[in-house]
């Protein structure tokens, strides 16, 4: 495989199931899985149980959209760490450093880095400013309507890519591990995405979301445990015994041929990095919990969460080196050189076979499919509450629309976006998402993340930079990812890509920032004054919280 | 729309006014910069030792040992950056919000 494409699998590997839907792994559809179809109506069942709870206790906006502010820090940042540990991140993270060692672990702390400096200069100011979506801080001092609804132009962007990315990634995933057929796994998750949210809010998504990341967690380190006892528990027997198997022998401990182009590395970990800061999801979780403090420490849960699984999961792959690149029965035809038996990406599912035995193989594909019902439900409301907070209560309406009407737009919109994501998941089954991933945080990092830091950091920012500057990064970071390899060569089938890299953030974040910049600075308009003179009593409420949204009383 | 920006005018004319704010607004800042600029550094330095001389990753931890120095080091990037997070946070919920908390309260007098 040429480094161009590994880079390609390593990012789709690390935030989305997408990399199942590559059409070099087009997943086999296996035998009824017993133990995982019983362990997930386990699943279905307690969530819906928890649905029907959290219907009881939403009667505002406020609580469907961010549970009324009433999540602790500590709840808040399991499930921001349940927001960032995808599926795949378990199944593409370990199977990278099966695959390449070392690599794979470079890739770990690349995803990571990005965690930190979302805590020192994002989490307190999105608490202090943010409502309800991260367009009500944009637009906090700029023009309500155009700011908005570019602001929820860009949400649901990012949104609608990331929707199509996951189902594709559960239809293949489930098709493998459970067995079903695939247009029945995307509805089945369709389904299930439409009931939490309709009728569970922002509640009953952050309970999917917690329940999944503790199994997740829970999940990943006994599957650890298993694998390590084993080598006796000890990193010295592993790495001996890994180098020993490993086709590449002892290069697999250290830095390897995967991140040959550093520029191409460059521009995917400040895609991927800055992108977080940039998913409507991730930011709508800031305003869930009651105040600056708790929204601190729930970056500083999640990051310690994310760190502690990011080890697990390296450790899963260089274990799997030896257990499960050793034995014959998970490789096709029984040839340790060849593939895997149901793809690359089933290296910790084979390993937990191996370790666990069958029953702990369904727990890890029943917690599989949880953890992808659970990013789906936090994108659907994300999106749900652009097209109803931003563009039809405050853009349409002017805020003069009741909350039950808001509530029944949010509603319908969950219900469009089901129904989109459904079709399109569907539509999509045989071709390679990459592209999405690509333009999801390509999108994220040059569009929402830019406009977004701006107008909490930056006096001069005026509507009219806010605009052009935005549109700049998603003309660009859209353009660029056309003429990527993902879409120039695999897509439209050319010979060679225009632009060489997969990941548009090293050229179209900057670009963003330099036109909103100079738009800003260049705009001598009486409202370009006003938002300037704005910004000083928005700084005392970022700094302060004085003014801040409140949680409601439960 | 009640744009709350109006409700607290007053207050927030007065809590610019009060240098306990600047103070918060200095110390905070300089603590949020420098731990960024620290994780950003770290990371970077990593990336280049990676990109540009791979072989000190290479190295072994001991004469006998296949585990490298890399190994150590790249766990060491995560757990880091992590316990610089729990330094901000501390600082934050502690002594900056002991005096936002101040400043607030003077404003309302």
């Amino acid at each position: 495989m040429n480094p161009l494409r590994i880079l390609g699998l390593a990012a789709l590997c690390m935030l989305s199931a997408g990399v199942l839907a590559a059409p070099v792994i087009v997943a086999e559809k296996q035998p009824l899985n017993l133990h995982a179809i019983g362990m997930f109506f386990v699943f279905v069942l307690g969530t819906l149980a928890i649905t029907w709870w959290a219907a009881r206790q939403t009667r505002s906006t406020a609580d469907f959209y961010t549970a009324g502010g009433g999540i602790s820090g500590f709840q808040n940042g399991l499930a921001i760490a349940g927001d960032y540990m995808s599926a795949a991140t378990l199944l593409g993270l370990s199977s990278l450093v099966f695959a390449k060692g070392y690599d794979g672990f470079i890739y770990t702390v690349a995803f990571f880095v990005g965690w930190p400096l979302i805590t020192f200069l994002m989490a307190e100011r999105l608490r202090n400013l943010g409502k309800f979506t991260f367009a009500d801080i944009v637009s906090y001092r700029l023009d309500q309507t155009r700011i908005r609804t570019f602001a929820a132009f860009g949400s649901l962007t990012v949104v609608c890519c990331y929707l199509v990315v996951q189902m594709v990634g559960a239809g293949q995933l489930i098709k493998l591990l459970f067995g079903l057929d695939y247009p029945i796994a995307v509805m089945v998750v369709g389904a299930l995405m439409l009931v939490y949210v309709i009728f569970g809010g922002m509640i009953a998504t952050t309970w999917v979301q917690i329940i999944k990341a503790v199994l997740l967690l829970a999940g990943g380190t006994v599957l650890a445990l298993l694998a390590m006892a084993e080598f006796g528990f000890s990193y010295e027997t592993l790495a001996a015994r890994a180098v020993d198997t490993h086709a590449i022998g002892k290069a697999i401990m250290g830095p390897g041929s995967m991140l040959a182009d550093p520029l191409n590395a460059a521009s995917m970990s400040l895609g991927l990095a800055f992108g977080i800061a940039g998913l409507p999801h991730i930011l709508m979780r800031f305003f869930t919990v009651p105040n600056a403090k708790e929204a601190r420490k729930s970056v500083f849960y999640a990051t310690g969460f994310i760190g502690f699984f990011f080890l697990v999961v390296v450790t899963l792959g260089f274990a799997a080196i030896v257990i499960v690149g050793t034995d014959p029965q998970y490789f096709v035809g029984g040839d340790l050189k060849g593939a895997l038996i149901g793809g690359g990406n089933m290296v910790a599912m084979h390993l937990a076979k191996a370790v666990g035995g069958n029953l702990f193989l369904g727990f890890l594909s029943a917690t599989a499919f949880a953890t992808i019902l659970a990013v789906v439900a936090g994108l659907a409301l994300a999106g749900a509450s652009a097209i109803s907070h931003d563009l039809y209560a405050t853009v349409l309406k002017k805020g003069t629309a009741s909350e039950r009407d808001e509530m029944r737009v949010t509603r319908i919109a969950t219900i469009g976006l089901g129904v989109v994501a459904i079709g399109l998941g569907i539509l999509f089954e045989k071709q390679n998402v990459a592209f999405l991933v690509g333009l999801t945080f390509g999108v994220a990092a040059s569009t929402n993340f830019p406009v977004l830091i701006m107008a909490m950091y930056w006096k001069d920012l005026t509507t009219r930079g806010a605009l052009w500057g935005g549109c700049a990064g998603l003309v660009s970071a859209l353009l660029l990812v056309i003429l990527s390899p993902a879409v120039w060569v695999t897509v439209l089938g050319n010979a060679k890509a225009i632009f060489p890299y997969d990941h548009p953030a090293l050229f179209s974040m900057p670009l963003a920032f330099l036109v909103i910049v100079v738009v800003s600075r260049l705009d001598r308009s009486a409202r370009a004054e006003r938002e300037r003179a704005a910004f000083d009593d928005q700084f005392v409420r970022a700094q302060t919280g004085l003014g801040a949204a409140a949680a409601s009383a439960h | 729309m009640d744009r709350p920006v109006s409700r607290h005018a007053q207050s927030y004319d007065q809590i610019r006014n009060n240098p306990k704010f600047r103070q918060l607004v200095q110390s905070r800042s300089r603590l949020a910069w420098s731990l960024s600029a620290l994780v950003f550094g770290t990371y970077s330095l990593f990336m280049l030792t990676v990109a540009f001389a791979p072989q000190l990753l290479h190295r072994p931890l001991g004469e006998t040992s296949l585990l490298t120095i890399g190994i150590p080091v790249g766990a060491a990037v995560i757990v880091f950056s992590w316990l610089l997070t729990g330094w901000y946070v501390r600082s934050a919920n502690t002594r900056f919000d002991a005096l936002s908390a101040q400043i607030i309260e003077e404003s309302q007098q």
